[in-house]
C-alpha cells in the first residue's frame, strides 16, 4: 500500500489587518492603549457634557428677535437679534447710515483687490495698475473726493471721524502693509550695508521699535505728533495712525525681509558684481526678486498680525471693528447685555479673514517649496 | 550721468526739502477762522445734554450750543463749526496743537491746567461737584459707607484725584478702578464689577437716564465731593480768541439777565433800555472792541438762544437729563451765573 | 585695436566713481538728513512748547501723584511721589507677563506636544484651539475675557465660594499668610535648598558620566529644596497664622485676591501667545529628523521618554529663538490691560500724562520701560539659547 499524499490546502491566512476606514481610525486613535483609552473617555465626556450646552445655548434656544425685551423674557440662550439689530452699526461705524452703499463698495473693491492680489493669474503689471485704481477709488467712495480733486461724482463729503467698522479695519491693514513695504526694504537693505552710518541707523530704527509696544506708538501718533508739526500745520488723526502703524510694521517687515536677504548665496551678489552691474541694479534686478519670494509666507504672517493689530486703534479712539462694536452696544441699555453675542460676531468676521489668510500662506508656503525641489 | 541709486537719493532730498519747507505760519486764531470760515471746535464724544451727535451727524447739547454761539458771534453763522470729537486723553494735546480752535468738552478749570498745561480758561457755563451712582440694590444711602469699595472711574479726569481725596479725608480706602474710556468705566459699573460709579453730577445724570437700563435702579448720592466748574478753553497766546469766547459767554448769560430771548431778539433791538441795546450793539458798537461787527451778540442769541435757553433745553427739567437750575441759576435768582457787564 | 595697457586704479580717488567715496557721501547726506529731520521735530515741539507756556522736564516725578491706585503690589498712598506710581505700574506689568510667561509656556508645551499625541480627540482638540485662538485679535479676546468675568460671574454679595475660596465679580479671593518677619526664613531656606539642589544635581551629573549610574535628577532636588524651606519656615518660628476671607455686607473682606482685571489680562495673554507657543514648539519638534524618533522607539524608549529625552531636549534648540519674540510679544501685549482697566505702566503713564500734561515724558517713560524688558528678556533668551546650543566637542 502505498502511502498516497492527498493534497490538503492549508488554511488561508488570516486578512491583514483592516488600517483604513472608521473602525481601525478609531482604534488607533482613540482606544490604542489603556492610556489613550482613558484620555479618550474622560476628553469625550468633558465634550459631550459642554458641547450640547454650547449649542443649547447658541442655536437651540437662542432667539433672533430684535427687541430686546422678548429676549430678555426668553432668558435662557444668546440673542442673535443683537447683530440683526445693529450689524450697520457694527459693520460700518458711524458711516451716514443712508450712505452706506459708499464704504459696502469699497470695501468689497478692497477685498476683491487683494483676493486678486493672491491669485496667481492675476500676477502682472496691470496688478499695480488695479492697486492705483482700486485705492483711489476706495477713498473717493469713502471721503466723496481724493485730495480734493475727483468730486465730481456729486458724493457728499464724509469727513474721516465718521469712518468706521470693518472698511476702516481693511483700510487701515492693507494702506499700513503697501506703505511699509518700500520703507521696509530700504531698512533691511540699509541693516546689511557695509557703510557703518546707514547700518547703525537702520539697527538701531528696527530694535526701538520692534522693542516698544505697538500701542506706546500710537499714543505717540495720536497725543504727541501734533506737537512735532510746525504751528498752524494740522494732520488728519487718521493719517498719523496709518503712518504710526506703518513705521511700526515697517521694523518687522525688514527683518523678515532681511531674514530672506541673509539666505541669499553670496554667490549672487559676486555673479552680479561680475556682470557690472551697480548696487541698485544688483538689489533690485538679481537680489530682492528671490529673496522676496522666499520670505512670501513671512509677509503673509505679518500681514496677518497687523490685520489683528489694527484693533488696537480703538485705544486711541478711532471706531474700527472692535470699536464700532463698543460704540454699538456700549450706550445702549437695551442690548449692552448681550455683548458676548456681539463680540462673537466680530470674532467669527476676524476668524473667518485670518484663518483665509493663514491658509493662503500655507499654501503659497507650499507652491515655493515645490519650485526648490524641482 | 548719475545712477539709478543717486536718483533715488536726490529724489528723497528734493521731498524732504519740500517737506520742510511748508509754510509754518503761525497766525492769529480769529484771522485763521475766518480764512476757513469754520471754527473748529473739541467736544466730548458723547455725552447726553452735553455733546451728542444724532444718527445723522449733527450735533446737539449744552457745550455745542456754546460752539455755535461763538461761531455766530465770529462767522455770522452757527452752523459753520467743524466738530471734532476727543476722549479725555486727547483733549490738551489737540487744543495744544491747534487741531481745535476751542475745546468746549464739559472740563474742569483748575490751577494746573490753567498754569501748566498752554490752556486758558474762558468763562464757566456749568457749575457742577462730583457725585456718586450706586445701585438701589446696594441700599448705600450716604457715599462715606464706601468704606473698602470698589469704584469706577475714568483716568484722566480731575473725578480720579478727587476720589482719592475723599477716600483719604474720611478714611475709606475707596478701591478705584481706573478705565481709559468713559463707556468702559460705565459698562464695569453697569455689569456690576464696581459698586458705585463717580463723575461729574451732570454726567451721573446723563449715564443714568441715557444708558442705564432701568433708571430707578440707580441712585445718584446727594453729596457732591468737589468744585466742578466746567467751561471751554482756548490756547494761550491769543488774547483776542480769549476775549471773543470769554464775552461770548457772559453775553448769553446777560441776554438772560435782560430778558433777551432767541424768539424776541429782533423786537428786543428796539428797546430803550440801555444794557440792551448795548448788548445787541443798536447804540454803542461793543463788536468793534473785539475785532467783530456790532450784530455779534445778537446773532448769537438768534442762534441758539439766551443761557437760559440753552440750558433749559439741553439739560434741564424739561429735557431728559432733569437737571434741576440750582446754581446755574442767574446771580440775582440765587445761583452762581453772574455776566460781566458788556460795556 | 590695441588695448592700453590698464593703469591700476590711484590709492584716494575722490571723485564720483569712488565707492569710497560715494560711500561716505550717503553716510553724510543720511546724517545730515536724519539729523535734519530730528533737529526740524525737536525744534518744533520745543517753539509750541514754549509759545503755549507747557512746562517739561521730568522734574514731576518727586511730586506727590496725588491718585490711588486699585492693585499693587506694594503699598502705595497717594502721597507718594510719582516715581513711585511708576514702580507699581512697572511692577503690575511684570507681575502679568511673568506669570503669562511661565503659565503660556506650559500651556503651550502641552497644546504642541499634543498635536504628536495617538489621540485623534487631543490631536482635534490641540489643533481647533490654536487655530482658534490665534486667528483672533488679542484686544478682543482680552474684552471678551472681561465681559465674562464681570457679567457672568455672580455678584459680590452672593459669591461663590469652595471653603475659604471665594469667586465674585470682585475677583478671586483666597486665605493669604499674614506677613511676618518668619517668612523672610522660609525664603532663605529655599534659597539655601535651590543652592543645595543644584550641586547634588552637578554632583549627580559628573557621577553619572563617571560611574553611569542614574540618580533622580528631579524628585530628589525637588526634595531637597522642600526640606529647606520647612526647615527654615521651622526655624523663623513657625508663623502660621492666616488671613481667612470673610463675606461682608457689600465685599469680602480679609485675604489675598486676584482682580477680574488681572485675571482678564492673564487669561487673555496666556490663550493667545500658547497658541503660538504651540506651534512654535509642534515646528520644533517636527524640525528633529524622523530617525531621532525610529531610534528611540528602537531603543525601546516609551512614548513619554522619547518626547522627554531624546526630541524635546533637540528641538529646544530650533524653539528658543521664536520662543523668545514670544515672550517678548506677551510681554508688549501686557500693554493692552489698559483697556479693560488693569493698572500696568501703560496706564499708570496715561494717569500721570493727563494730571501733569507731559505727553512727551510720560510717552517716553513707557516706551523705555518696554525697550528695557524687550532687551533684557532677549539677552536672557541669547544666553539660554548659546547654552542649550550643539556643544561641538
Amino acid at each position: 500500500m502505498a502511502d498516497t499524499i492527498i493534497f490538503q490546502s492549508k488554511p488561508a491566512r488570516e486578512a491583514p489587518i483592516k488600517t483604513e476606514g472608521l473602525v481601525p481610525w478609531v482604534k488607533t486613535n482613540l482606544f490604542a492603549n489603556w492610556q489613550s483609552t482613558v484620555t479618550t473617555l474622560v476628553v469625550g465626556a468633558l465634550l459631550l457634557y459642554y458641547v450640547p450646552q454650547f449649542i443649547n445655548w447658541a442655536i437651540l434656544t437662542a432667539t433672533t428677535t430684535t427687541n430686546a425685551d422678548a429676549c430678555r423674557a426668553d432668558g435662557v440662550g444668546a440673542c442673535w437679534g443683537v447683530v440683526k439689530e445693529k450689524y450697520r452699526l457694527i459693520i460700518f461705524g458711524r458711516y451716514p447710515f443712508e450712505e452706506q452703499w459708499r464704504p459696502l463698495v469699497a470695501t468689497l473693491l478692497m477685498v476683491g483687490l487683494l483676493v486678486a492680489s493672491c491669485t496667481r493669474y492675476f500676477w502682472s503689471k496691470w496688478l499695480i495698475i488695479g492697486w492705483v485704481v482700486v485705492l483711489s477709488a476706495f477713498f473717493i467712495l469713502m471721503y466723496g473726493s481724493l485730495f480734493g480733486y475727483f468730486d465730481v461724482f456729486g458724493l457728499t463729503k464724509v469727513t474721516t471721524d465718521r469712518w468706521g467698522g470693518l472698511p476702516l479695519t481693511i483700510m487701515l491693514a492693507t494702506l499700513s502693509i503697501v506703505l511699509c513695504f518700500p520703507v521696509a526694504i530700504c531698512v533691511a537693505l540699509g541693516r546689511r550695508s557695509n557703510l557703518p552710518a546707514i547700518r547703525t541707523f537702520c539697527t538701531i530704527y528696527v530694535e526701538l521699535i520692534r522693542g516698544v509696544p505697538l500701542i506706546s506708538v500710537l499714543f505717540m501718533a495720536s497725543f504727541m505728533f501734533p506737537l512735532f508739526m510746525p504751528q498752524g500745520v494740522t494732520v488728519d488723526v487718521l493719517i498719523r495712525v496709518v503712518v504710526g502703524v506703518t513705521l511700526f510694521a515697517a521694523a518687522y517687515m525688514a527683518e523678515v525681509i532681511r531674514g530672506g536677504l541673509q539666505a541669499m548665496p553670496k554667490g549672487q551678489t559676486e555673479a552680479a558684481a561680475s556682470l557690472g552691474l551697480s548696487y541698485w541694479q544688483t538689489q533690485f534686478k538679481i537680489i530682492l526678486p528671490q529673496a522676496l519670494a522666499m520670505v512670501v509666507p513671512g509677509i503673509m504672517n505679518n500681514f496677518i498680525g497687523l490685520f489683528k493689530d489694527t484693533s488696537l486703534v480703538y485705544i486711541v479712539s478711532l471706531y474700527e471693528l472692535t470699536g464700532s462694536l463698543g460704540l454699538a452696544l456700549n450706550s445702549d441699555a437695551d442690548w449692552r447685555p448681550y455683548k458676548l453675542e456681539g463680540y462673537l460676531f466680530i470674532v467669527s468676521i476676524y476668524f473667518v479673514f485670518c484663518f483665509a489668510m493663514s491658509r493662503y500662506s500655507l499654501w503659497i508656503e507650499k507652491q515655493l517649496n515645490k519650485s526648490k525641489l524641482r | 550721468m548719475f545712477k539709478s541709486g543717486t536718483k533715488i537719493v536726490l529724489g528723497t532730498l528734493v521731498a524732504a526739502g519740500a517737506l520742510a519747507s511748508i509754510p509754518a505760519h503761525a497766525g492769529k486764531t480769529v484771522d485763521a477762522i475766518k480764512a476757513r470760515g469754520q471754527v473748529v471746535c473739541g467736544v466730548n464724544t458723547g455725552l447726553a445734554g452735553f455733546s451728542q451727535a444724532d444718527s445723522a451727524g449733527a450735533w446737539s447739547g449744552l457745550d455745542v450750543d456754546i460752539c455755535k454761539a461763538i461761531a455766530a458771534a465770529t462767522l455770522g453763522d452757527a452752523n459753520k463749526v467743524k466738530w471734532v470729537p476727543l476722549n479725555a486723553q486727547q483733549r490738551f494735546a489737540a487744543l495744544q496743537s491747534g487741531e481745535v480752535d476751542i475745546l468746549s468738552r464739559n472740563t474742569t478749570f483748575s490751577l494746573t491746567r490753567d498754569a501748566s498745561l498752554g490752556l486758558h480758561v474762558t468763562g464757566v457755563t456749568y457749575y457742577d461737584g462730583q457725585g456718586f451712582m450706586v445701585t438701589t440694590k446696594s441700599k448705600i444711602k450716604d457715599a462715606k459707607q464706601l468704606k473698602g469699595q470698589t469704584v469706577c472711574v475714568q483716568s484722566g479726569t480731575t473725578t480720579e484725584k478727587n476720589l482719592t481725596d475723599f477716600s483719604k479725608a474720611n478714611n475709606l480706602n475707596i478701591k478705584p478702578v481706573v478705565f481709559e474710556k468713559v463707556e468702559a468705566a460705565t459698562g464695569a459699573y453697569f455689569s456690576g464689577r464696581c459698586v458705585a460709579y463717580t463723575t461729574d453730577a451732570s454726567g451721573l445724570a446723563s449715564v443714568r437716564n441715557k444708558e442705564a437700563k432701568n433708571p430707578d435702579e440707580h441712585v445718584i448720592l446727594p453729596q457732591l465731593i468737589s468744585k466742578e466748574p466746567l467751561g471751554p478753553m482756548v490756547r494761550r497766546g491769543d488774547d483776542e480768541w480769549l476775549a471773543i469766547t470769554k464775552w461770548v459767554i457772559h453775553g448769553l448769560l446777560e441776554a438772560e439777565e435782560y430778558g433777551v430771548t432767541q424768539a424776541n431778539v429782533d423786537q428786543m433791538k428796539s428797546s430803550t433800555d440801555p444794557v440792551v441795546q448795548r448788548l445787541l450793539g443798536t447804540t454803542e458798537d461793543t463788536g468793534k472792541l473785539l475785532g467783530l461787527d456790532k450784530e455779534w451778540m445778537a446773532r448769537a442769541i438768534k442762534a441758539v438762544g439766551n443761557y437760559g435757553e440753552i440750558f433749559e433745553k439741553n439739560v434741564g427739567p424739561k429735557s431728559a437729563l432733569k437737571l434741576p437750575r440750582g446754581a446755574n441759576n442767574l446771580w440775582n435768582k440765587g445761583g452762581l451765573m453772574y455776566a460781566y457787564p458788556i460795556r | 585695436m590695441a588695448v592700453a595697457p590698464r593703469t591700476p586704479p590711484k590709492k584716494r580717488d575722490w571723485s564720483w566713481r569712488s565707492q569710497a567715496f560715494r560711500g561716505l557721501l550717503y553716510q553724510v547726506i543720511a546724517v545730515l538728513l536724519i539729523g535734519g529731520v530730528v533737529w526740524w521735530l525737536a525744534s518744533n515741539t520745543a517753539e509750541n512748547m514754549r509759545i503755549r507756556g507747557i512746562k517739561s522736564g521730568f522734574d514731576f516725578l518727586t511730586q506727590p501723584a496725588g491718585f490711588d491706585i486699585g492693585e499693587s503690589l506694594f503699598s502705595f498712598d497717594s502721597n507718594n511721589p510719582y516715581w513711585k506710581a511708576f514702580l507699581v505700574g512697572i511692577g503690575n506689568t511684570l507681575r502679568v507677563a511673568i506669570i503669562g510667561i511661565i503659565l503660556t509656556t506650559i500651556l503651550g508645551t502641552m497644546v504642541g506636544v499634543g498635536r504628536f499625541s495617538r489621540n485623534g480627540l487631543v490631536r482635534g482638540i490641540c489643533y481647533g484651539y490654536v487655530e482658534l485662538f490665534r486667528n483672533v485679535p488679542v484686544l478682543l479676546q482680552l474684552l471678551m475675557w472681561y465681559l465674562i468675568f464681570t457679567e457672568l460671574l455672580p455678584d459680590i454679595s452672593e459669591a461663590k465660594n469652595i471653603g475659604p475660596v471665594f469667586l465674585s465679580k470682585g475677583g478671586l479671593t483666597y486665605p493669604g499668610p499674614v506677613w511676618e518677619s518668619g517668612h523672610l526664613w522660609i525664603l532663605g531656606g529655599l534659597i539655601a535648598g535651590a543652592a543645595a539642589a543644584w550641586a547634588y544635581r552637578r554632583w549627580a551629573t559628573t557621577q553619572f558620566e563617571a560611574t553611569g549610574k542614574l540618580r533622580s535628577m528631579f524628585w530628589v532636588p525637588l526634595i531637597i529644596v522642600l526640606l529647606a524651606g520647612a526647615a527654615g519656615w521651622v526655624a523663623g518660628g513657625m508663623p502660621n497664622q492666616w488671613q481667612i476671607p470673610t463675606k461682608g455686607e457689600f465685599a469680602i473682606e480679609g485675604g489675598s485676591s486676584l482682580t477680574p482685571e488681572f485675571l482678564a489680562v492673564l487669561f487673555g495673554l496666556v490663550l493667545y501667545t500658547a497658541a503660538f507657543v504651540a506651534e512654535v514648539v509642534r515646528s520644533g519638534i517636527q524640525s528633529v529628523p524622523r530617525g531621532q524618533s525610529e531610534a528611540a522607539q528602537a531603543l525601546g524608549l516609551a512614548k513619554g521618554q522619547e518626547m522627554q529625552k531624546v526630541l524635546l531636549p533637540q528641538a529646544l534648540r530650533v524653539i528658543i529663538p521664536p520662543m523668545t519674540n514670544q515672550y517678548l510679544n506677551l510681554t508688549k501685549n501686557s500693554s493692552l490691560a489698559v483697556a479693560i482697566g488693569y493698572p500696568d505702566v501703560v496706564s499708570i503713564s496715561n494717569t500721570a500724562l493727563n494730571q501733569t500734561g507731559r505727553a512727551v515724558e510720560c510717552i517716553a517713560i513707557i516706551m523705555l520701560v518696554y525697550l528695557t524688558t524687550s532687551l533684557s528678556t532677549s539677552f536672557f533668551m541669547n544666553w539660554y539659547n548659546s547654552k542649550s546650543a550643539i556643544k561641538e566637542r
